[in-house]
């Protein structure tokens, strides 16, 4: 069951295109990072996906939904919103009377539990809170209206290390105790690789990268050896990036063959390295290399 | 109950430093059968790890035989990992001093030994899981 | 939704509903005194032949408060739009809180169905509550002044307020909704209110209904001016305050004869030979323009009043509603 189906979905500002030829089939029960620099795609993806945007061609299925089918696909879906706005004149928990207001499965529980246990005080107005309180609040909103897919535009972007890391915390908690799919998006790369088992790698408004990260990281590594042209390799590793000195050729190479030549030093990936060799890539597209999606499964 | 620390700048997997830390808590005694080991949740809540590593890691642990969980109490230790005979121990203490004395001698410094070494580790561990 | 709208609105409900009340208070206290004062004045003047008097002190009591509670009247739709409605969807917008209200258990349309109605019910209630207080506090005055139809008057009394503040209040809605900015906003609802209950008092009071036409004759009390605006050019005019149909909205008067021709440049300066002040001789002038001249009045009689105060609220409501038809056919759209 995919949580996010998209066909060749766009959606188009004047002359710019914020989004182009996205094709994604989301899995269930993930948690996935969607990153990407600033202005590659991927807060109009994810409002795509709320139904706050239309799209200007292709097609966009949430939760086996149309975004902007009415209510009950709404309650589905739970957003946090960049930089988590808040009703500054409401307190906390006018904010979750709201929440029980406008929304048929909330539960108060879940809400006001969530609320003692962050140490928020209940009476105080959002508009005192801090960046992390709010974002705390924001979260808790979503998840307290128990929906099937939780989608966050990067919130601890503007937060302090000491906020981003208790969010993540409470985030992954509510990961584990609910059964939510979760998509964050970020630019921020650190602190993926310990939260998300997904990727979606978005780069001037076209998908780069998908694919699980176990499997991404199994099919990528790095090679380094003496200097070689890159198109002596075979067809089936794919090169993403090379960097050449007079002697030594460092490439970092997509298969799921064996490398079995043995002058090449094999070392593995991580997803940082993963991502900025794509990021770069779609930069700079080096000719030969064929450019736009390396979806994996 | 056994807390976790993670290390981001080793390399290792996520989920490996995890079976790796209850391992060693085994050997060390810290952890004895019948203890539980902290939930997904508390965990992740401390870690801001995806839960589905810590999942994974105690899969691997049990399919190790070293843990069973319990439905709907939690994760629990069912053995002990031998701790090695320190005699053992002190035999190859002694053959791998012998080793590296020739191995210097050879001419080979810190470095070369340190790569050997991984090699070897890794070579050998690998043909041991498959 | 409602209950949701209702907290968000409760606190500006509260001081509308503490100011309505502190008025209704000094009302009270006023209005006691006014009726006792009309009692022993005007009532009462009658047999004594001396009215004038009398009723310069009556409409001269209170007079700072008069004057303040049709600013009111006047001002409290102007309010409501530029501080109610205007901000009521561009805030969302400004503040980014748009993201939240709508990706909750609502639709856009629903949402928008709430606090459009909520408001713009509340909005006609306080200037419809606010406009009866005044009315029935000004209602001996206002008999006294005789004058219903004064175009500042007309829109500050009984119910054409209630649509005064429904289209302001709509209005300011639309502007946020379409400028998502509020001080474009309340622009908007200030230059469009005003605009258009300026078109409405200039170009469609007016014409709402034909006015009918009255011949009166010149009596001597009659004041009749006669102005050379140019050599040769000589015209007879009569004031309109000079007409006595109380109640009535006077359009014009003028001096016409039989055919309805007005007095001939010649005729006026033999009839009306005029010195550096006036006529030399006003009583022989009009002595002699009341033979064959006479006034031709156009106006809306005084029973005219309720249907135009009708029509102009139905004016204003249809406004409002297709206001509030193009917001929601506008917020379909799905945006930002």
């Amino acid at each position: 069951m995919t949580v996010i189906q998209t066909n060749g979905l766009g959606k188009q500002y004047g002359q710019q295109w914020a989004l182009r030829d996205c094709t994604l089939r989301i899995p269930e029960g993930k948690v996935v990072g969607l990153v990407g620099p600033n202005g590659a795609g991927k807060t109009t993806l994810l409002n795509l996906a709320v139904g706050l945007l239309a799209p200007t061609c292709g097609s966009i299925t949430v939760l086996g939904g149309h975004p902007s089918d009415g209510p009950a696909q709404l309650e589905k879906v739970g957003l946090v919103a960049q930089d988590t706005p808040a009703y500054a004149g409401l307190s906390v928990a006018k904010h979750l009377l709201m929440g029980s207001y406008l929304n048929a499965n909330w539960n108060q529980e879940v809400a006001k539990d969530r609320i003692d246990q962050l140490g928020l005080d209940p009476r105080q107005k959002a508009g005192s809170l801090s960046g992390g309180q709010r974002a705390q609040l924001a979260l808790t909103m979503a998840i307290a209206k128990q929906p099937a897919l939780l989608l966050l535009d990067e919130p601890v972007a503007s937060l302090d290390p000491l906020a981003r890391r208790e969010f993540l915390q409470g985030l992954m908690e509510i990961v584990a105790k609910h059964e939510v799919s979760v998509v964050l998006s970020s630019h921020l790369i650190a602190d993926l690789e310990r939260v998300c088992d997904y990727l979606v790698l978005l780069v001037a408004s076209h998908v780069q990268l998908a694919g699980e990260v176990t499997e991404l990281l199994a099919t990528h590594q790095r090679l380094s050896g003496p200097r070689r042209d890159p198109r002596s390799l075979p067809s089936s590793h794919e090169v993403i990036e090379e960097s050449h000195t007079d002697k030594q050729s460092t490439l970092l190479v997509r298969t799921d063959q064996p490398i079995l030549d043995p002058a090449w030093t094999i070392k593995p990936v991580t997803l940082d390295e993963l991502v900025l060799a794509y990021m770069g890539q779609a930069r700079n597209p080096s000719p030969g290399r064929r450019s736009g999606l390396g979806v994996v499964s | 109950m056994i807390e976790f620390q993670l290390d981001t700048t080793s390399g290792v997997a996520t989920y490996l430093q995890l079976v790796q830390q209850v391992r060693q808590a085994l050997q060390l005694g810290i952890l004895e059968p019948g203890d539980q080991l902290p939930t997904a949740q508390q965990v992740v809540a401390k870690l801001a790890i995806n839960p589905n590593t810590v999942l994974k890691a105690y899969r691997d642990l049990e399919r190790e035989g070293l843990v069973r969980p319990r439905p709907g109490q939690g994760t629990f230790v069912v053995r002990t990992l031998p701790r090695s005979d320190p005699a053992v121990q002190g035999r190859f203490l002694a053959s791998m001093t012998a080793w590296l004395r020739q191995a210097r001698a050879a001419g080979l410094g810190p470095d070369d030994i340190e790569a050997i070494y991984r090699t070897a580790v890794r070579n050998s561990f690998a043909e041991g899981a498959a | 939704m409602i209950r949701f709208a209702w907290l968000q609105f409760r606190m500006q409900a509260a001081v509308a509903a503490g100011a309505l009340a502190i008025v209704a208070v000094v009302l009270a206290l006023t209005g006691l005194d006014l009726a006792h004062l009309y009692d022993s004045t005007i009532a009462s003047c009658a047999a004594h032949h001396d009215c004038s008097t009398a009723t310069t002190d009556f409409t001269d009591t209170d007079g700072p408060l008069q004057v303040f509670l049709d600013f009111l009247v006047l001002a409290v739709p102007l309010l409501i739009g530029m501080f109610w409605g205007a901000p009521l969807i561009s805030r969302e917008f400004e503040a980014g809180t748009f993201r939240l209200a709508w990706t909750q258990g609502v639709t856009r349309t629903r949402w928008l169905a709430v606090k459009l109605g909520l408001g713009a019910v509340a909005s006609a209630a306080i200037a419809g509550l606010l406009s009866l207080m005044v009315s029935c506090w000004s209602s001996q005055l206002d008999h006294v002044n005789a004058d219903p139809f004064d175009s500042l008057r007309f829109g500050v009394r009984d119910i054409v307020p209630v649509g005064y503040a429904a289209f302001a209040f709509t209005l300011g809605l639309t502007a946020g909704l379409l400028f998502r900015r509020m001080l474009p906003a309340m622009l908007t609802a200030l230059v469009g209110f005003v605009a258009a209950r300026e078109a409405a008092t200039a170009w469609v009071r007016p014409y709402l209904f034909t006015p009918l036409h009255q011949s009166l004759p010149i009596s001597t009390a009659t004041p009749v001016s006669i102005d050379q605006t140019s050599p040769g050019i000589i015209k007879a005019f009569e004031s309109i305050r000079g007409v006595s149909l109380p109640d009535a909205w006077v359009y014009s008067v003028q001096i016409v004869d039989q055919a309805g021709h007005t007095p001939t440049a010649s005729f006026l300066s033999r009839a009306c030979p005029l010195g550096n002040y006036g006529p030399l001789n006003p009583r022989g002038c009009t002595a002699r323009l009341a033979a064959t001249f006479h006034q031709l009045v156009t106006y809306q009689p005084g029973s005219r009043y309720w249907p135009m105060q009708w029509y102009e609220l139905a004016i204003f409501l249809s406004l409002s509603i297709v206001l509030g038809g193009f917001c929601f056919w506008w917020i379909r759209r799905p945006v930002i």
